[in-house]
């Protein structure tokens, strides 16, 4: 069976003007518990890779530098 | 190499106690184990990251069942939960548990874990269950993952993340022997070869669809997806009153507490549309769902939690509480949807089906020792049977089954497993993988929850149960023969799916075993409407026998704290009367 992507609105999202990734930084990655984030090897920036959010926070949390916000994903919303 | 790419590889490890799970049980049993024994090797595996993993991932804003001394005793407690849980309890682990409990609460203290206390210094205990009073508020809940986590790093436990264990390895004579886990991100096989191993894998919390259609709003952390039921299942060990399910009152479409348990005792309550009180006590009970339930269909829904007739500073404090720890973006949701606590009540709904021991009851069989059926397998927390355990249950069990587990491997040396279970779960772990077309996790997933929800949420009709397993059994097929994983983050969700999906399997066994109506909501069976004590006053047990799925009866042992037949039925009367 062929298969097709599937378009959907992430909740997390990540400022790259304030993400240090490309530093070296895996802080979010490193902490999320359903592990959904991954750094960009386009923008070495961590972006959100799979929809599958608890919105639960600790990657808005252990941020070192604020980059990352959690938003209630759309469908409950 | 990028993260999820597949890499072929398997290794094999070995320890005296392995804990597979790093969220609220299992560091504290693993802590316990070590600290009885120093030399002894003790591993942590995990499939998140201890650090956050777990129902506890951003704290917990309180304590919902603690025997603190001068508020209630460990008899009263005892006789409480067995109430609350219908009388089907075997009462010397919830006794021990009562008893214990407090030593637990003061070593949490001493990690640097706040707990309320009042002008003198005592602990500020609160009243939210239908008889005592055992809630402890915890103002600084939000620090408990870190406070754990530098005990576990002080007693050098050694920490694996990110790897899935997947099923146990038992030796021929039945004792455990160790599990076998998957790497999250690479795929890579791992063989852990243990003398004891202490499931605390969490609740069977992503068995349900949420309403939102979004697979992963659950109550429960997403990642609890009934793992530690699944490999518990496979390994034989007997799974206790799975009927019994898990089904919570939460803010509708957030699917998270409202959380009654915080506000109530500051006089939040729970209405119905005209604003009126309708059940006595806000604590989570079957009985309570029942009256929930009933008020939602009954014309006099919506349900709410109402708070906008207390003191504005009051309603700060409980705010800042909802708002920080637990579920801290439920404030970011109400603002989303224009609520202030101030004007505005909460709307409410019932949350799906999930099996949760530390809410309800639905839970791999333990004894008072955390014991399971296989012997040098232990199990704490949420997935184990000890009913309404919640934080403290799980932090205090886990301390009960580390210790015991710890003089088990002492004890004994390792049991050997067939190298050939190893070669077969490796070939039934990667199998989505070697597919080059197929069906995705998340649409095997979605399906198959999405049946749950349509057959399996109470009440429960044989006529659907049997349709359910029947399109549950065709789901399972299509899982076996034609999902696929493209990556590695992939294949952990189909194994998960696979948790999932025997959960469900087990849902339905178990509730059609049980021809009688009980715990209220949570197996309300219209075909059998009545309670009958005459012929299910028992537990059930449902386990792998010749590689079928069987249940049987087990009587209650002997109450340690007698009930009198006048307080049997206190939880039953939920529904506020109406007085002239």
């Amino acid at each position: 069976m062929p298969l097709a992507s599937y378009q959907t609105s992430v909740p997390v999202v990540v400022d790259d003007a304030k993400c240090i990734a490309d530093k070296g930084c895996t802080v979010c990655v490193d902490v999320c518990p359903l592990d959904v984030l991954r750094i960009s090897d386009m923008t070495n920036k961590a972006y959100m890779a799979y929809d599958e959010c608890w919105y639960c926070m600790p990657c808005e949390a252990d941020c070192p530098t604020g980059a990352v916000t959690v938003n209630i994903p759309y469908l409950l919303r | 190499m990028a993260l999820d790419q597949i890499v072929d590889g398997l290794s094999e490890v070995s320890c005296d106690v392995l804990v597979i799970g790093g969220g609220t049980a299992g560091p504290m049993a693993a802590l316990k184990a070590k600290l009885k024994n120093p030399k002894a090797n003790v591993v942590l595996l995990e499939k998140a990251n201890v650090k956050r993993s777990g129902a506890i991932s951003m704290g917990m804003d309180g304590l919902n069942n603690a025997v603190i001394p001068g508020y209630a005793t460990p008899e009263q407690y005892t006789k409480e939960i067995t109430i609350a849980n219908d009388g089907i309890v075997d009462q010397k682990a919830v006794y021990k548990y009562a008893q214990n409990c407090y030593k637990i609460v003061e070593e949490l203290d001493s990690f640097g874990i706040r707990f309320l206390k009042n002008e003198n210094g005592d602990y500020a205990v609160k009243k939210v269950h239908h008889i005592g009073s055992y809630v402890l508020p915890m103002p600084n809940g939000e620090t408990v993952k870190k406070a754990l986590y530098r005990q576990l790093r002080r007693a050098r436990i050694l920490i694996s993340n990110r790897y899935m264990a997947t099923r146990l390895l038992k030796s021929s004579d039945g004792r455990i022997a160790g599990a076998i886990g998957v790497n999250t991100r690479t795929a890579e096989m791992l063989v852990i070869k243990a003398k004891a191993v202490i499931l605390c894998m969490g609740a069977a919390g992503r068995l349900g669809l949420p309403t939102s259609g979004y697979m992963f709003g659950t109550y429960e952390n997403a990642a609890n997806s009934g793992d530690g039921y699944s490999m518990a299942y496979h390994a034989g060990a007997a799974l206790a009153n799975l009927e019994c399910y898990q089904i919570n009152p939460l803010i509708k479409d957030y699917n998270g507490p409202a959380c009654a348990y915080v506000a109530g005792p500051f006089g939040a309550f729970t209405a119905n549309n005209e604003g009126s009180r309708f059940i006595e006590c806000d604590y989570w009970s079957g009985q309570m769902m029942l009256e929930f339930y009933n008020e939602l269909l009954s014309g006099k829904g919506p349900v709410f939690l109402q708070l906008k007739h207390l003191h504005p500073d009051t309603i700060s404090e409980i705010e800042s509480t909802l708002h920080k720890v637990e579920r801290p973006t439920r404030g970011l949701f109400q603002q989303g949807r224009g609520v202030d606590y101030r004007n505005d009540s909460i709307e409410m709904h019932i949350s799906e089906i999930g099996f949760c021991s530390g809410h309800s009851a639905s839970g791999v069989f333990v004894d008072d020792n955390a014991r399971t059926t296989v012997p040098g397998l232990y199990a704490a927390g949420d997935m184990a049977s000890v009913p309404h355990n919640y934080m403290l249950g799980a932090f205090t069990n886990g301390a009960v089954a580390g210790i015991d587990a710890m003089e088990f491997a002492d004890s004994h040396d390792f049991a050997e497993f067939d190298a050939a279970d190893v070669a077969r779960e490796r070939d039934r772990v990667l199998a989505p993988t070697k597919r080059e077309d197929g069906i995705p996790p998340n649409q095997v997933e979605y399906k198959t929850r999405r049946l749950v929800n349509d057959y399996l949420q109470p009440p429960k009709v044989t006529r659907k149960y049997e349709l359910g397993m029947r399109r549950l059994a065709e789901t399972r097929q299509d899982m076996q023969e034609h999902m696929i994983a493209r990556n590695a983050h992939e294949l952990l969700r189909a194994l998960e799916v696979q948790s999932i999906m025997d959960c469900a399997d087990m849902a339905v066994h178990a509730s059609l075993y049980r021809e009688e109506s009980r715990w209220g909501l949570y197996h309300w069976r219209t075909d059998f409407p009545e309670k009958d004590n005459e012929n299910w006053f028992c537990h059930t047990l449902l386990s792998k026998q010749n590689g079928r799925m069987t249940s049987e009866k087990r009587a209650v042992e002997p109450y340690v704290v007698p009930i009198a037949d006048d307080e049997k039925d206190l939880y039953d009367k939920q529904r506020i009367r109406a007085t002239a």
